[in-house]
């Protein structure tokens, strides 16, 4: 039996992040795989599927749920969390710090599960970089927004040209050591009293 | 406030001289987390020379999963929960232990509305019924829903190797129920029991406080019982560490206890409630409405939404009567109820590795050892159902569980 014959259950409310998983669970070959976005009627999920890994993200506060099935069921004989070999401390780490938990059949050989771990460790932390940029993307547009909102009120007010007005608002960020954004900011809101 | 971000975990925390004194602790959000939050907040760790960094979790699996890979050094955790690490049971289970008890009470059991008014219809409770009374009452409603062949009802509790499962099931059990056969228990994380039981996805649960006054006040739950009534000198939340660990940074583990033996103290004090109540209300800590964390430290329960109220002497008890010195008479007690419903197989190996979890030899280190006066009132080992613990006989007293209690 190759390690494709696996079948895996990933239980993630994040369906964007879940189908990046199920992607990298497909792309390398995986056959087995069921998503499930809520933990509500997972009984009956395990039950009819009876995985041999479960991936479960670690911010679910389900996971005691989870552990308290595995106690009731026999569906998945004895799972055992994911960290199957504590020398690799590593490894382990790694995982905790993405923020994915899993478990996994009892005697199922720990070279058949790693690949699937590390996939969703990498997976789980290019999903954190995206949320991370867009975040970041997202709030330099407002920044950009803000600031050519200021720029138009100085223009006006003061009757600057566009450089002077970009000038002033840079050398006062400078002098008052604050961000651009936030004496834009400033700025609008004044205006918005004042005008 | 000391917090971390979580990007920061795995980075080696500072460490003085040999031994480490800045510490994650990570912890989850209970009004019994509040020896561990004013200890940090207000002082008493840095008094003793240690920085305390709380990490907020959402289940005792992190919990116990992150204590074991060294995000954290030191963790709320259940009673429990050491020792189930200690006797190898659930899952990842790491070396454990724990030094210092945060107290006891906090607990209790609410069931619905409906569950109750049918009590009450079926047997004539009383308002006031004593919690031995409220199970029985269920022992009836139960066999009658057999009768009328109903689906078993579905109680709630908070994780496999907890207080509220040991307390759900004696109190249970002291009913005459058998909590395997006649009920249907399933985990449900505390801050869903409201919402699930309004919803009808459970009748009941046992968890800490805030959550069952919350169902209370909301006018979902009525409380039937609360952990003084099932056994009162029962220690609740621990401080668990990895023995590997407190062998390195004894010092610190050391300062650690008597700095949490201050905040104990501040905590118990009622003149200190009201700032306490304050402190974990906000919303990196319980994020709970502050009047409902004041109610709950004053032991004063709106037990429904009707009005009838009862005021639980000792509701929380921090620091007096020695509630945070652990012994192994406690965790041989827990272990007496992972015996008695099935986690493991009794042994005299098995109840030595079971007491060893308690480290009492690391609190009186650091605190001293108590004057025998000072020790738990008799008082407070009452349980429930009459039953005398007896920890010299272990194995007999598993066995006496068998055998209906004196009381029934």
């Amino acid at each position: 039996m190759s390690h494709f014959d696996l079948t895996i259950l990933v239980i993630d409310e994040n369906a964007v992040r879940a189908a990046i998983i199920e992607d990298g669970l497909r792309e390398a070959g995986h056959g087995h795989v069921t998503v499930v976005h809520t933990v509500t009627g997972i009984a009956r999920v395990i039950e009819a599927t009876g995985p041999d890994v479960i991936i479960i993200d670690i911010e679910n506060p389900n996971r005691d749920m989870m552990e308290h099935l595995f106690q009731l069921t026999r569906s998945v004989s004895r799972p055992i969390a994911m960290f199957v070999d504590r020398s690799d401390s590593a490894s382990i780490e790694a995982a905790v710090e993405a923020g994915v938990s899993a478990y996994i059949v009892d005697g199922l050989k720990k070279e058949r599960v790693k690949p699937i771990l590390d996939m969703a460790v990498i997976r789980f932390n290019a999903f954190s970089r995206l949320q991370r940029e867009l975040a970041e993307a997202k709030s330099a547009l407002e920044d950009r927004k803000v600031i050519e909102r200021a720029k138009g009120i100085l223009m006006k007010m003061r009757q600057l040209s566009e450089e002077e007005a970009y000038a002033l608002l840079r050398q006062t960020a400078m002098n008052e050591k604050k961000k651009l954004a936030d004496i834009a900011q400033s700025v609008v809101t004044a205006a918005g009293l004042l005008m | 406030m000391n917090t971390t971000d979580r990007t920061d975990l795995a980075a080696p925390a500072l460490a003085s001289g040999s031994e480490q004194t800045h510490l994650r602790a990570g912890f989850i959000p209970l009004v019994d987390a509040a020896v561990l939050i004013a200890a940090a907040e207000l002082g008493f760790a840095a008094r003793e020379g240690l920085t305390l960094d709380l990490v907020r979790d959402v289940s005792w699996a992190n919990i116990r999963d992150r204590l074991a890979y060294r995000q954290f050094d030191v963790a709320h955790m259940l009673s429990p929960m050491p020792i189930a690490a200690l006797l190898g049971l659930g899952s990842n289970p790491a070396p454990t232990v724990a030094p210092f008890v945060l107290g006891r009470g906090g607990n209790a059991i609410t069931v619905s509305v409906r569950l109750f008014e049918t009590m009450q219809a079926l047997t004539g409770l009383a308002d006031t019924a004593s919690a031995l009374d409220c199970a029985k009452a269920l022992a009836t409603v139960i066999a009658a829903r057999r009768r009328d062949g109903d689906r078993p009802l579905t109680l709630g509790m908070t994780y496999p190797y907890s207080s509220h499962n040991y307390e759900l099931r004696y109190w249970l059990a002291a009913g005459g129920i058998d909590p395997d056969r006649d009920v249907k228990l399933a985990v449900v994380p505390p801050p869903m029991t409201s919402d699930a039981l309004a919803a009808g996805a459970i009748d009941g649960f046992c968890v800490g406080a805030p959550w069952n006054m919350i169902a209370s006040e909301k006018g979902v739950g009525r409380i039937v019982a609360t952990k003084q009534d099932i056994w009162a000198s029962s220690p609740e939340k621990v401080v668990g560490m990895r023995p590997d660990w407190a062998d390195r940074n004894r010092d610190s583990v050391l300062r650690l206890i008597t700095a949490l033996d201050a905040s104990a103290r501040w905590c118990d004090d009622p003149a200190n409630h009201g700032a306490l109540a304050a402190l974990l209300a906000q919303g990196a800590y319980l994020a709970a409405p502050v009047e409902i964390i004041r109610h709950v430290l004053a032991g004063k329960f709106a037990l429904d939404a009707k009005g009838n109220a009862r005021v639980v002497p000792d509701y929380f008890v921090f620091h007096r009567q020695r509630a945070n010195c652990p012994s192994s008479e406690q965790a041989l007690w827990v272990y007496s109820q992972m015996v008695r419903w099935g986690q493991v197989t009794y042994s005299a190996e098995g109840a030595a590795t079971a007491a060893s979890a308690f480290r009492s030899d690391l609190y009186a280190s650091a605190l001293g050892q108590a004057p025998a006066a000072d020790s738990a009132p008799q008082a407070a080992d009452v349980f429930i159902d009459g039953r005398p613990f007896d920890p010299e006989n272990l194995e007999a007293y598993i066995r006496g569980f068998d055998a209906p209690p004196p009381s029934v």
